[in-house]
C-alpha cells in the first residue's frame, strides 16, 4: 500500500504517515487537525471542503492524498498573516456573511482565488466562480457583499 | 467506500499492467471527480486504482496552425478553458467547459476523465437498484421518472451522456489517442462513443487495460465560426436537458460546411448528418434554421415525460445556429 509522508500545508511540509487512497480532507482534518475545511457531501456537491491545491480551488473530499503530495495546500487556517485575517474574512465578519458558518471556509477559499485572480469582479462573476458553494442557510447575498466589500478592501491597498 | 489499492504510473506501459485485463477489477484515477462520487456510492467498488496523473506530459496543450490542437488527457478543464487560442479558434469547447461542472470541479476534473464519465441516469446512480447497465435485467427509466432520459438512440438503456465537451469536441472533429503501452490507436472521438444497443454496460471503447493520452482537435477551415449552447432546469450546476454543438464554415454568402451535434438528449453525443444536409448550400437564414432544427430532431423517439426534449433541443440548435452569425 503507497503511503504519502508529507504534506505542503499552509507553507509548512507536515510530516505524516497515511494510506495514499485516503481523502485530502481526511488527512486535513483527522491527521493535521486542520478542522476549517468541512465535510458536507463527500461527493464534490457542495464546495464545504474546498481548499486550495497550487492555488485553485478543488473539493477535498474527492481528492486522494496521493494527489495531492507535492502539491501546495492552502486552507482556511493559512489564510491569516501575522495575525491578520485576510481581508475577505475580515469582509465576512463585518458584512455578517454566515448563518451557521458551516460553508464558510469553503466560500472563503473560492472567494480568495477568485480575487486573486479579479481584483474587481462584479456581481456576476462572483456568483459563477461560487456556483459550487451552497449554503444551505441562504446567506448567498451577504456572502456575495462580502466578497465586493473585500475586492474593495483588496484595491484600497489594506492588508492583502 | 471500499478499501483498494492505490498505485502511481510513470507511463502507459505500467498503466496497463496495472490496470489488468480484469474489467472494473482495477479503475484509472485522473481528476477523480466522478470516480470517488461513484465509490462512495459503491456503483463500483475497485480493488486498485491507478493513478495515472504522475505521467509526464500529458498535460500541455499544443498549438499547431495547420495541425491544430493536441491536448493531454491529463489537461483541466479549467485550464483548457483559459487557454486564449482555444478560446478565439475553438470556441465551442471553451463555451461547453464554462457551462460544464463548476469552477472547483473544472480545476480537478481533466479532459480525457470528462470523456469517461459516468452516466448521471439516477436509477444507475441509485446504489440499491440494479438496473441494466449495472448488470441488472432491467431499464428502470422505460416505465419510470424518464424526463431526463434519451429521446433518441435510446434502448435498451435511455441514458444521456453527461459531458459537455464531448458534443463540442465531436462537431470539431476531434480525434482520441488510446494506448495500452504497446498498442496505440487513433479513433474518432465519434467512434469512440458507443450505444447500450452495442454493449449496455459501457459507454466507449476504451479496453480495460487502455487510457486516452491525448485528444487531437484539427485546425478549423479559415472564417469557422462554432457555438455551445445549452439548456438545464437551473442556471448554475446542472447536466444538460439538451445541447447542441455547431460548427459553421460560411462559403459566399451560405454555408460550406456544417456540423451539428446533440448533447443531452442521446446515450452518445448525438451528430445529426440530416441537419447538416440541411445547411449546406443555404443560406443561414430563418427558414434554413428552422428546416435544420426540424431534421436534427427528426428521428426523435420520447418516452412518456420526456417529449418536452425535442422543441426544447430544435429551439437550441436555431438559437446556436444564429449565433455563429453573431
Amino acid at each position: 500500500m503507497a503511503r504519502i509522508t508529507e504534506l505542503d500545508v499552509n507553507g509548512s511540509r507536515e510530516k505524516i504517515d497515511v494510506d495514499a487512497e485516503r481523502t485530502l480532507l481526511s488527512v486535513l482534518r483527522d491527521d493535521l487537525d486542520l478542522t476549517g475545511a468541512k465535510y458536507g457531501c463527500g461527493e464534490a456537491r457542495c464546495g464545504a471542503c474546498v481548499v486550495l491545491m497550487d492555488g485553485r480551488p478543488v473539493p477535498a473530499c474527492v481528492t486522494s492524498a496521493g494527489s495531492a503530495a507535492g502539491a501546495k495546500i492552502t486552507t482556511v487556517e493559512g489564510l491569516e498573516q501575522d495575525g491578520q485575517l485576510h481581508p475577505l474574512q475580515e469582509a465576512f465578519l463585518e458584512v455578517g456573511a454566515m448563518q451557521c458558518g458551516y460553508c464558510t471556509p469553503g466560500m472563503i477559499m473560492a472567494g480568495v482565488a477568485l480575487l486573486r485572480d479579479n481584483p474587481d469582479p462584479d456581481e456576476a462573476e462572483i456568483v459563477r466562480t461560487l456556483e459550487g458553494n451552497l449554503c444551505r442557510c441562504g446567506a448567498y447575498p451577504r456572502i456575495v457583499a462580502a466578497v465586493r466589500r473585500a475586492a474593495g478592501m483588496l484595491r484600497g491597498g489594506g492588508a492583502a | 467506500m471500499k478499501p483498494f489499492e492505490y498505485v502511481r504510473v510513470k507511463d502507459a506501459r505500467q498503466a496497463a499492467q496495472a490496470l489488468g485485463t480484469e474489467r472494473d477489477q482495477a479503475k484509472i484515477l485522473a481528476g477523480g471527480t466522478d470516480l470517488l462520487g461513484e465509490m462512495k456510492d459503491y456503483l463500483v467498488t475497485p480493488a486498485r486504482l491507478v493513478n495515472i496523473k504522475t505521467i509526464p506530459n500529458l498535460d500541455k496543450i499544443e498549438h499547431d496552425d495547420k495541425k491544430g490542437l493536441k491536448l493531454g488527457a491529463l489537461v483541466t478543464l479549467s485550464r483548457l478553458a483559459e487557454d486564449k487560442n482555444v478560446r478565439e479558434r475553438y470556441t465551442a469547447l471553451a463555451q461547453a467547459i464554462d457551462l460544464s461542472a463548476m469552477p472547483q470541479i473544472r480545476n480537478a476534473a481533466t479532459i480525457g476523465g470528462n470523456l469517461c464519465q459516468r452516466p448521471r441516469c439516477w436509477y444507475y446512480r441509485d446504489e440499491h437498484t440494479i438496473c441494466l447497465k449495472k448488470g441488472g435485467s432491467k431499464c428502470y427509466a422505460v416505465e419510470g421518472e424518464n424526463q431526463y432520459h434519451a429521446i433518441l438512440g435510446g434502448g435498451p438503456c435511455y441514458i444521456v451522456h453527461p459531458s459537455d465537451p464531448a458534443p463540442a469536441l465531436v462537431a470539431l472533429g476531434a480525434r482520441v489517442v488510446i494506448t495500452d503501452g504497446t498498442k496505440t490507436r487513433e479513433v474518432p472521438l465519434e467512434q469512440f462513443f458507443i450505444l447500450p444497443a452495442q454493449n449496455v454496460r459501457r459507454e466507449n471503447i476504451l479496453a480495460q487495460n487502455e487510457i486516452i493520452t491525448h485528444v487531437l482537435v484539427p485546425a478549423p477551415a479559415p472564417g469557422t465560426r462554432s457555438v455551445y449552447l445549452k439548456e438545464r432546469e437551473k442556471d448554475s450546476y446542472d447536466w444538460a436537458l439538451a445541447s447542441a454543438a455547431v460548427v459553421v464554415t460560411p462559403n459566399a454568402g451560405s454555408v460550406g460546411a456544417a456540423r451539428v451535434v446533440l448533447g443531452g438528449v442521446a446515450p452518445v453525443p448525438w451528430r445529426v448528418a440530416e441537419a447538416e444536409k440541411a445547411l449546406v448550400g443555404q443560406p443561414l437564414n430563418p427558414a434554413t434554421l428552422a428546416r435544420a432544427a426540424e431534421a436534427a430532431l427528426a428521428g426523435a423517439t420520447p418516452l412518456e415525460k420526456n417529449g418536452y426534449k425535442v422543441p426544447l433541443a430544435q429551439a437550441v440548435v436555431r438559437r446556436a445556429l444564429s449565433l455563429t452569425m453573431a
